[in-house]
């Protein structure tokens, strides 16, 4: 390089002022553009007497909504209209998130089986349904359920206390009774003190070499606690039926035919997708590996729990993460089928406020956020188990 | 000495039956150990319960004529469904004399596909195969020019949709891609931060949200008296969605090009832009030829969800068919013979997507 000052440079040859010219001509074509387009809109906003604004959350929604996890009404206004939206969107996703991971692992386990027909059924599996558009997929559980399913007077009864008909799965539940919050606080108390348990046979492991067990030790726990509540409760028995009043049933709980097609179209697809990523995990784990782990005399069950699972999950987490986000993002597709989650009910309020721009950027804003703070826990979770090298 | 010699009365000695031929094969492949043996047996009486019914209602017991006789007996199958309608599933509202035309399209496109799989005939002129034979399927579906009638696009529809959809808008997010790999890749600070956003925005978001923007707020955009067809809006969005994609693919192929490369070609004198055209691209593009062509299997899947916007691609057109009093509950059929066309033409590409990566594999 020639240094500056003995022989002058041109600006347009030297390397550091061109950039600086460069990216000045992008910064200004970007604004230049966003004002064309921000001028555009704000003419045409103002042209067709559209309000701009987030002023339109506190009016009244007055629209319904067939599901909801708070209470919520058409009197209430737009801000909780999309709160339940949300809210639904999390219950799909995060449902169909443990739904797949548990389905994918199955299938993507099968697909490795010595059994011929396993891994075959496994194989069609997957080949199949990664082929065909989701939302196909979504169309078809929904007409299935719709069509194929009686009305509520002729309701299947496949076991006692449970109904499938085209409204859904209805199902009883236990009547209302104080004992099942104290039971949901004890598994609370024996979740923690598992996790604290674990801390401490790891630790005398570590000193001592004695192994304690804490899988049976924690299951034993979680059995027999709740229990005792429950019967220090009075061990109620007494469940909420559901019964068939006119047109449709009342009491138990129910699942729309909305959620479960979104849910069941969600978890086959994505499963496939995951059972892939399970099977390359698993195959990328050295044969040596575990011939080493049998040859140090490790049991089957401990060469997978110890050696393979723990190096496979290091190829498996990163893909999981990006199909966990697909999964949410095509939890969107709810609006095809009339399940009511965030875009769903977002759509409603552009349609009846007719600011769209708001509306699609709320949309936007949302998915944003579930899809960095999935990969913010997920990128937690990988640095936990990833390869510390020295 | 004794001499040792072949002695023919010894028979060579057989492996034991069960473990060759089809008896072996069953038993190292279904019925090793008892956990196996299980699985099989229950696998099977699984498929004997539900194959032969299945069988049973979509061709012995189904009916096929277009009139739709004997449908609603609740038997088997009506795939009159689809019969009776295939030309509307398949063209949309396309006038029907002129149906030949994006039947032709569709034919080049297909002939396209299957010459340009056979990677020796990968020469430039290819790429000007594939232009022309682009602007003659938008020409043919157009009209308007060599005498043939202009066809407006708010009548387009059904397959021929879903095609230019997604390969219209693959051909044209590619080049953006790149630019946005390159951007994303660059030392320019202004240039990098705002290909990360756009990248991680875009990505972050389902296309749904795009497909709103392009059908409710792009309109807003425009200058008073500008529009822009429905059409075009939604291949916006989709072009828009799937570079952010192709970006990301791209720049996997950048990344695992040698620094060396870059420094030899330094060392040459070329310049930027005569290194990445002349050597980075080239290698890189090559990488990522089998992660691309995953992208187009999900933009071909990916545009099925026009529908939502109401555009009538090929799940419109079948749902408004089903939603004619007369087909309505043959929904199952209709949708297993979409779900058949979408399977054909995605495991036909993903097979030769696994194809090419073994090929183009050369071990380095």
């Amino acid at each position: 390089m020639v240094v500056a000052g003995e022989e002058k440079i041109p600006f347009f040859n030297d390397p550091a002022k061109r950039s600086l010219i460069y990216q000045f001509g992008v910064m200004v074509t970007v604004a230049f553009l966003g004002y064309y387009l921000m001028s555009n809109t704000l003419t045409n906003l103002e042209r067709q007497s559209i309000a701009t604004g987030f002023d339109f959350l506190e009016k009244e929604s007055s629209f319904e909504i067939g599901e909801s996890l708070i209470d919520y009404s058409a009197a209430d206004n737009y801000f909780r209209a999309l709160l339940v939206g949300v809210l639904n969107t999390l219950k799909v996703s995060f449902i169909g998130i443990v739904l797949t991971v548990l389905l994918g692992t199955i299938i993507g386990v099968a697909r490795l089986s010595a059994n011929w027909l396993v891994s075959r059924l496994a194989a069609i599996y997957i080949e199949v349904l990664q082929d065909i558009p989701v939302l196909l997929q979504l169309f078809f559980w929904y007409a299935l359920f719709y069509e194929m399913l009686p009305a509520p007077r002729q309701a299947l009864n496949p076991i006692a206390g449970m109904f499938i008909c085209n409204r859904g799965l209805i199902f009883a539940v236990p009547a209302d009774h104080p004992v099942w919050a104290w039971m949901g606080w004890t598994v609370l108390a024996v979740l923690v003190a598992v996790y604290v348990m674990r801390r401490w046979a790891l630790r005398r492991l570590y000193k001592t070499g004695k192994p304690f067990p804490v899988f049976w030790s924690s299951i034993a726990l979680m059995v027999s606690l709740p229990f005792i509540v429950w019967m220090l409760g009075g061990a109620p028995t007494k469940m909420d039926v559901p019964q068939l009043l006119g047109f449709n049933f009342q009491g138990g709980i129910s699942l729309s035919p909305e959620f479960a097609a979104l849910l069941l179209g969600l978890v086959l697809y994505t499963a496939a997708f995951v059972a892939e990523i399970v099977r390359a995990g698993i195959q990328s784990v050295n044969k040596g590996q575990t011939e080493a782990a049998k040859a140090l005399g490790l049991r089957s069950g401990k060469v997978l729990s110890l050696v393979v699972i723990p190096q496979a999950l290091r190829v498996i987490i990163p893909p999981l993460t990006s199909q966990m986000l697909n999964l949410t993002k095509n939890s969107s597709l709810a609006v095809a089928i009339g399940y009511p989650d965030f875009v769903s009910i977002a759509n409603t309020t552009i349609n009846q406020t007719g600011q769209a721009i708001e509306g699609v950027a709320m949309i936007m804003a949302v998915y944003l956020g579930l899809s960095l703070l999935t990969s913010a826990l997920m990128n937690w979770y990988n640095k936990k188990i990833a390869l510390v090298e020295r | 000495m004794t001499v040792y010699s072949y002695d023919n009365s010894v028979d060579e000695i057989k492996p034991p039956a069960t473990s060759v031929g089809v008896l072996g094969w069953m038993r190292s492949n279904l019925f090793s150990g008892w956990f196996n043996s299980v699985l099989t047996v229950l696998i099977v009486a699984l498929l004997i319960k539900t194959v032969p019914p299945f069988v049973k209602w979509a061709l012995i017991d189904s009916h096929w004529l277009p009139s739709g006789v004997g449908c609603g007996d609740g038997q088997g199958a009506c795939w009159s469904v689809v019969t009776a309608n295939l030309r509307f599933i398949i063209f949309g509202f396309y006038p029907h004399d002129l149906q030949w035309r994006p039947l032709l399209a569709m034919i080049i496109l297909v002939v396209l596909l299957f010459y340009s799989q056979n990677r020796n005939h990968w020469r430039k002129a290819l790429v000007w195969g594939w232009l022309v034979g682009l602007a003659v399927m938008g020409i043919l579906l157009r009209g308007g020019l060599f005498g043939l009638p202009v066809v407006e696009s708010s009548q387009w529809g059904g397959l021929p949709l879903t095609l230019l959809l997604s390969v219209f808008g693959l051909t044209a997010a590619y080049p953006v891609g790149v630019l946005l790999a390159l951007g994303r890749q660059s030392e320019m600070l202004v240039v990098k931060s705002l290909s990360v956003v756009y990248i991680e925005m875009i990505r972050g978001v389902p296309l749904i949200s795009l497909l709103f923007m392009s059908s409710v707020i792009f309109p807003l955009f425009l200058p008073e008296g500008v529009t822009v067809n429905k059409i075009l809006r939604a291949q916006v969005a989709i072009i828009l969605f799937t570079a952010a994609y192709i970006a990301e693919v791209v720049r996997g192929g950048l990344q695992a090009i040698p620094n060396g490369q870059y420094e030899a070609a330094d060392s040459l004198g070329l310049n930027h832009v005569q290194i990445m055209r002349l050597i980075i691209l080239p290698q890189a593009l090559k990488i990522v030829i089998p992660p691309s062509v995953s992208i187009l299997i999900s933009a071909f899947k990916d545009t099925s969800l026009v529908v939502i916007i109401a555009l009538y691609d090929l799940l419109k057109t079948t749902k408004s068919v089903l939603s004619d009093p007369k087909w309505m509950g043959f929904s199952a059929e209709a949708y297993i013979f979409l779900a058949v066309i979408y399977f054909l033409c995605c495991f036909f590409m993903s097979n030769y997507s696994r194809k090419l990566e073994r090929e183009l594999d050369t071990g380095l």
